[in-house]
């Protein structure tokens, strides 16, 4: 359901360097609200760096993020996360040694002031995954990969997001867990949650989202809604393999 | 259910605390090497947050345990100070330059953090030694006034008994609340990984500095009252290789654990002082013990133990512990 109201994230000729190795080239793309926006692309090609600078972890080196409206490419990453870009990061990155509920409440750690608000959006977010209910108590560390990844979500969502960036949720995940998850970002998307997702698995990130972008050596190749980026033959070719 | 469980840990060492100097009156272990643990106690607990949880590295922690007890030395001896407002200096003084350093320093991680550190650990020190009118130089400082709370003179070992366990059992109930607090678990989240911290919110500078800057304030307070309580300071008590053995503390008890660290701090203050009895040989024998502790409990005495007793436990009453659990 694209949206015709002023995008609510809007990326601008954004570059980043690692070093001297340029990692993006003037990439621009927009997020309207409720959308959910699939970025595709091979290995290496940026997806991953185009996440970590959206969220601040990654400086920018050259053009402008804005959010809702305010400039935010200089912010600290915590000061993105407080105006409500939530990131769930490439591999996870859950807190091992935590228990499970102890990393959802570092998922509210910008919540500070709502107590109660953390109370129910945990309840939220067991009821979201009953099997991290069950293993709260437990240490993130021993889940495995697919309850880690939905940890890893979880958490974000504790973070009360207004952009939710999704970061290779698929990765090194059996394939009926792949589906689970994409079940999951559909949920929250469908609940109006705005959703920019990053997949190497373009077929089934295409399938759930409302458009795409095509990124190829830190370049958008390609933008289209993602009904047709599935119809397109190059696209096809190039990343759904048929 | 873990707050009840932290309390009966504590507790316990209230108990053991408390009973100690009233089984062993006159035990020079409890009453003179006890004080001396306190001082350690405090020194690795205080570390124990910046290292253990937050996965930071110093070297230079003893330049903030002198630079209390010479603040104090200096205030009271040379400007004729009280010690309480000279402690208070010190804290003011420490904290400052804790908190100065702490955003450059900190932007280094790993063997280049372990680096900074310990040159600024080697500078207070070199310091201490050069500034031969302020410090006294090499022979250090004498004649430093003992401590008086509200008429009651601290001059005997079983006062300063007293005061060092007040004082440490503090430490370690304000370690464990921290551990347990909002601010404890972006602690362990900068552990764990500083970027996925930063993405949930936490500004991992300010609270790697936090921490940093708490646990200078402690060990510069321990070195304060360790001035009073000595009566004489001198730069070796400061140097390099005991701000390495405050870190061997830390590891040996078990990194991220409070009790760990307290008892890392026990144990390498009582085992020198037990192997005595081996004369030329106690530096061998020490050796020899630390090694196989951290090649057999790699984890660290303390978490290493009570891992392997609650193993043990549950291999021979299966039940009770799991409901227990």
């Amino acid at each position: 359901m694209p949206s015709s109201d002023a995008p609510l994230l809007e990326v601008t000729d954004l570059a980043t360097h690692y070093g001297p190795i340029q990692a993006i080239h003037s990439v621009s793309l927009e997020v309207h609200p409720g959308e959910l926006v699939a970025i595709v692309g091979a290995n290496g090609a940026g997806k991953t760096t185009l996440l970590r600078t959206l969220s601040g972890v990654q400086p920018a080196s050259g053009g402008t993020i804005h959010f809702d409206g305010e400039e935010i490419t200089r912010l600290p990453a915590h000061r993105i996360v407080a105006r409500g870009i939530c990131q769930v990061p490439e591999g996870r990155q859950v807190f091992a040694p935590l228990s499970v509920e102890d990393n959802l409440r570092l998922g509210g750690y910008s919540q500070r002031r709502d107590g109660d608000w953390v109370a129910q959006k945990i309840a939220e977010v067991y009821a979201l995954f009953p099997i991290l209910h069950e293993k709260r108590g437990q240490l993130a560390g021993n889940l495995s990969g697919g309850q880690q990844q939905m940890l890893a979500i979880g958490r974000a969502l504790l973070g009360r997001p207004r952009l939710l960036l999704l970061d290779e949720p698929s990765m090194g995940l059996a394939p009926l867990l792949v589906e689970e998850i994409f079940r999951v970002v559909r949920e929250l998307h469908e609940a109006g949650t705005t959703v920019l997702l990053v997949e190497q698995n373009a077929n089934a990130a295409l399938q759930i989202a409302d458009r795409g972008y095509v990124l190829e050596t830190g370049k958008v190749v390609t933008s289209a809604p993602a009904a047709a980026l599935l119809e397109d033959e190059t696209v096809r070719k190039a990343y759904l393999g048929h | 259910m873990s707050a009840l469980h932290r309390l009966h840990g504590f507790l316990a060492l209230v108990v053991a605390v408390a009973l100690l100097p009233v089984l062993f009156p006159d035990n020079y272990f409890v009453t003179v090497v006890g004080v001396t643990i306190g001082f350690n106690v405090m020194l690795a607990v205080a570390l124990n947050l910046f290292i253990g949880f937050a996965g930071q590295i110093s070297l230079g922690h003893a330049a903030f345990f002198g630079m209390g007890a010479y603040a104090s030395a200096i205030l009271t001896t040379r400007y004729g100070w009280s010690p309480w407002p000279a402690m208070g200096v010190g804290l003011v003084i420490v904290y400052v330059v804790a908190l100065l350093i702490s955003r450059p320093i900190l932007k280094l991680k790993g063997h280049y953090l372990a680096m900074a550190t310990l040159g600024f650990g080697i500078i207070v020190n070199i310091i201490m030694v050069e500034a031969v009118d302020w410090t006294g130089g090499p022979d250090g400082m004498s004649g430093i006034p003992g401590l008086e709370l509200f008429g009651w003179a601290v001059d005997s070992d079983l006062r300063w008994y007293a005061v060092m366990a007040v004082v440490m059992l503090a430490t370690v109930l304000l370690s464990l609340n921290i551990i347990d607090s909002r601010a404890g678990r972006a602690l362990r989240a900068v552990h764990g990984s500083e970027v996925a911290a930063q993405t949930l919110g936490v500004d991992t500078a300010r609270v790697k500095s936090q921490v940093f800057v708490l646990s200078a304030c402690l060990a510069s307070l321990a070195g304060s009252l360790f001035a009073h309580q000595q009566n004489f300071i001198s730069p070796v008590s400061f140097n390099f290789f005991f701000s390495i053995e405050v870190v061997t503390m830390v590891v040996l008890g078990g990194l991220a654990s409070t009790y760990g660290a307290v008892f890392g701090a026990i144990v390498l203050t009582l085992l020198p002082q037990v192997l005595v009895v081996f004369e030329d040989y106690e530096v061998l024998i020490l050796g020899t013990i630390l090694m196989s502790i951290m090649i057999f409990l790699p984890q660290g005495l303390f978490v290493g133990l009570v891992r392997g007793s609650t193993g043990l436990l549950r291999r021979l009453r299966p039940a009770a512990v799991a409901t227990g659990d």
